[in-house]
């Protein structure tokens, strides 16, 4: 017989959180195939007609091109500088080492709002006009802390021995790094880089203050479509942005798992 | 390992440089310009006023929006607080062979693009949207409700974005207390529920507050779900101060209001951190 314990409530509960979470993003997947101009219950059939149209919207394409490049060099950029820096905290004692530490991962609790604002202004006051370039150091700074909290957490789990073994075996500092360091870190580097992309891809807030004309990025361009008003085409392009930025942690996972194996 | 003095400072150089250079003293700069005039002509004038702030405080209109976002933002966490706690202790206590993909599962959302779950709660709240059609179908309703453009759409869209945040935290503080305590608290003769507010409850709190303190931080910096979600009487600050510098281009006004809304998260997360320490929020964040 069934019987209602407190347990099964929080069974119950928990669905039905998950029926939050995910209802809406299923409902953009499911109404992205509707063939209504605007996106509607009930459906009245089923078409790829939106996603044809996507593929041949030039803004779009140019936006995809322009995101993917942004998160590609923001993501090489802030794991080649969060890589030093995890070395230097977990390696090294020195002063204010905590504070350093915490004022690098200041990105994550300052409102994207004030991040924004405050770049761009001071950028206007230094007579920079908005550029690509602006945007990808703003974009390096959003995903930093949290290629530096993950690069770290593996840094911490790497014993020193192995550095220490390669310097009595006469190899310097870089070679050590190079041999044995870097080899051991590169799951945490793998999983930083696609996590950083991910953050750069998705942006919207920050990115909105300094997004360029000619370099809109999707969320971007999402966020000026949904003015008028929001139709399938929108919910094909948040399809094809919810499979492209799932796709990567599963891509994580596998490679974690997969040099993971090679552990010492 | 020789351990040189200038090492450490050599291997930070390039990450510290960007930080203070992206951050600290773009930071510094709106303190300052949030001193500076604009002039009627919309050219900005060095100086040292305080007319800025004065104009917020003028009148309640300013304020109202204040203390509006920290309304929002108490409630989102209050929200949050108990639609994550019993997820977080479901997978806690769970010995489904699927805990840990159900655990994942969870956290998927992070990966989805802010703007795509934000602007999906218009397919479910509009009035053409699933939540309008379910009713309409089942007959509770006649006509379709206006659910979209008010408080309560710019809350679905906070608590869904914020929720995993919550969970985790509380998940992490969870998986961390000693199970011999519980052993010891049943052997002592309590029952499930004493065990819990006896053992459980207590041992979660640092993970309950720093979730809370993550989720209330968020919620007042936010721009996105009022914006897309909430109708005219719903802006929060952060929508204040994008419309005063894209908008109207007030960048001293835009400035004073920023630097008030830093104030704000300032002084909770001075005080937080004060009392309880910053370094729990991390711990999330690493256990991924």
């Amino acid at each position: 017989m069934f019987r209602i314990t407190g347990w099964s409530l929080i069974r119950l509960f928990t669905i039905m959180i998950y029926v939050f979470m995910f209802l809406p993003i299923v409902v953009v997947i499911i109404l992205s195939f509707d063939t209504q101009q605007f996106a509607s219950f009930p459906m009245r059939g089923f078409t790829f007609k939106w996603y044809v149209e996507l593929s041949q919207n030039e803004s779009i394409i140019r936006a995809f091109k322009s995101s993917i490049m942004l998160g590609v060099l923001a993501a090489l950029l802030s794991t080649s500088i969060a890589i030093p820096a995890a070395m230097a905290f977990v390696r090294y004692s020195f002063r204010w080492k905590n504070s350093l530490n915490t004022l690098l991962l200041a990105p994550i609790m300052v409102p994207e709002v004030v991040l924004g604002v405050s770049l761009l202004l001071f950028m206007r006051f230094l007579q920079q006009p908005k550029s690509f370039a602006m945007l990808l150091l703003g974009h390096v700074m959003l995903t930093l802390p949290y290629v530096l909290l993950i690069v770290q957490a593996r840094m911490v789990s790497i014993q020193e021995v192995y550095e220490e073994a390669a310097k009595s075996l006469g190899a310097g500092p870089f070679h050590t790094f190079r041999e044995v360091t870097f080899p051991l870190l590169l799951p945490a580097i793998l999983a930083g880089m696609l996590f950083a992309f991910t953050i750069s891809f998705d942006n919207i807030t920050a990115t909105l203050f300094w997004a360029t004309a000619e370099h809109q990025t999707v969320p971007v361009r999402i966020f000026g479509m949904l003015r008028h008003s929001i139709s399938p085409e929108i919910n094909a392009l948040g399809t094809v942005m919810i499979f492209f930025t799932i796709m990567i942690p599963l891509f994580a996972a596998f490679l974690i798992r997969y040099f993971g194996k090679k552990r010492i | 390992m020789k351990k040189q003095n200038w090492q450490p400072w050599a291997l930070l150089s390039p990450s510290l440089s960007a930080i203070l250079l992206l951050l600290v003293i773009p930071v510094l700069f709106i303190i300052v310009y949030s001193f500076w005039l604009r002039a009627p002509t919309g050219a900005v004038i060095p100086a040292f006023q305080l007319g800025n702030y004065a104009r917020f405080f003028e009148d309640l209109f300013y304020p109202s929006i204040l203390f509006r976002t920290i309304r929002v933002s108490l409630i989102c966490v209050f929200l949050c607080l108990i639609m994550g706690y019993i997820p977080a202790y479901f997978f806690h206590r769970s010995t489904s062979r699927f805990r840990q993909a159900l655990i994942l599962l969870v956290l998927l959302p992070f990966w989805i693009s802010f703007i795509i779950r934000t602007m999906s709660w218009i397919n479910i709240l509009g009035t053409t949207g699933f939540l309008n059609h379910l009713l309409l179908k089942i007959g509770i309703i006649s006509q379709p409700l206006s659910l979209l453009y008010n408080e309560a759409a710019v809350l679905m869209g906070l608590i869904q974005f914020l929720l995993p945040f919550m969970i985790l935290n509380i998940f992490v503080s969870l998986e961390g207390i000693d199970k011999n305590l519980l052993e010891a608290a049943r052997s002592m003769g309590c029952n499930e529920w004493q065990a819990f507010r006896e053992v459980t409850l207590p041992l979660s709190l640092p993970g309950v507050s720093a979730g809370c303190l993550l989720v209330f931080v968020l919620t007042a910096g936010t721009y996105l779900p009022p914006m897309i979600l909430g109708g005219p009487g719903n802006e929060m600050i952060a929508n204040l101060i994008f419309n005063r510098v894209i908008g109207t281009l007030d960048w001293p006004f835009g400035s004073a209001i920023s630097v008030i809304l830093l104030l704000l998260l300032g002084t909770i997360v001075w005080t937080y951190n004060r009392y309880l320490g910053i370094s729990q929020i991390f711990k999330a964040f690493k256990g991924n």
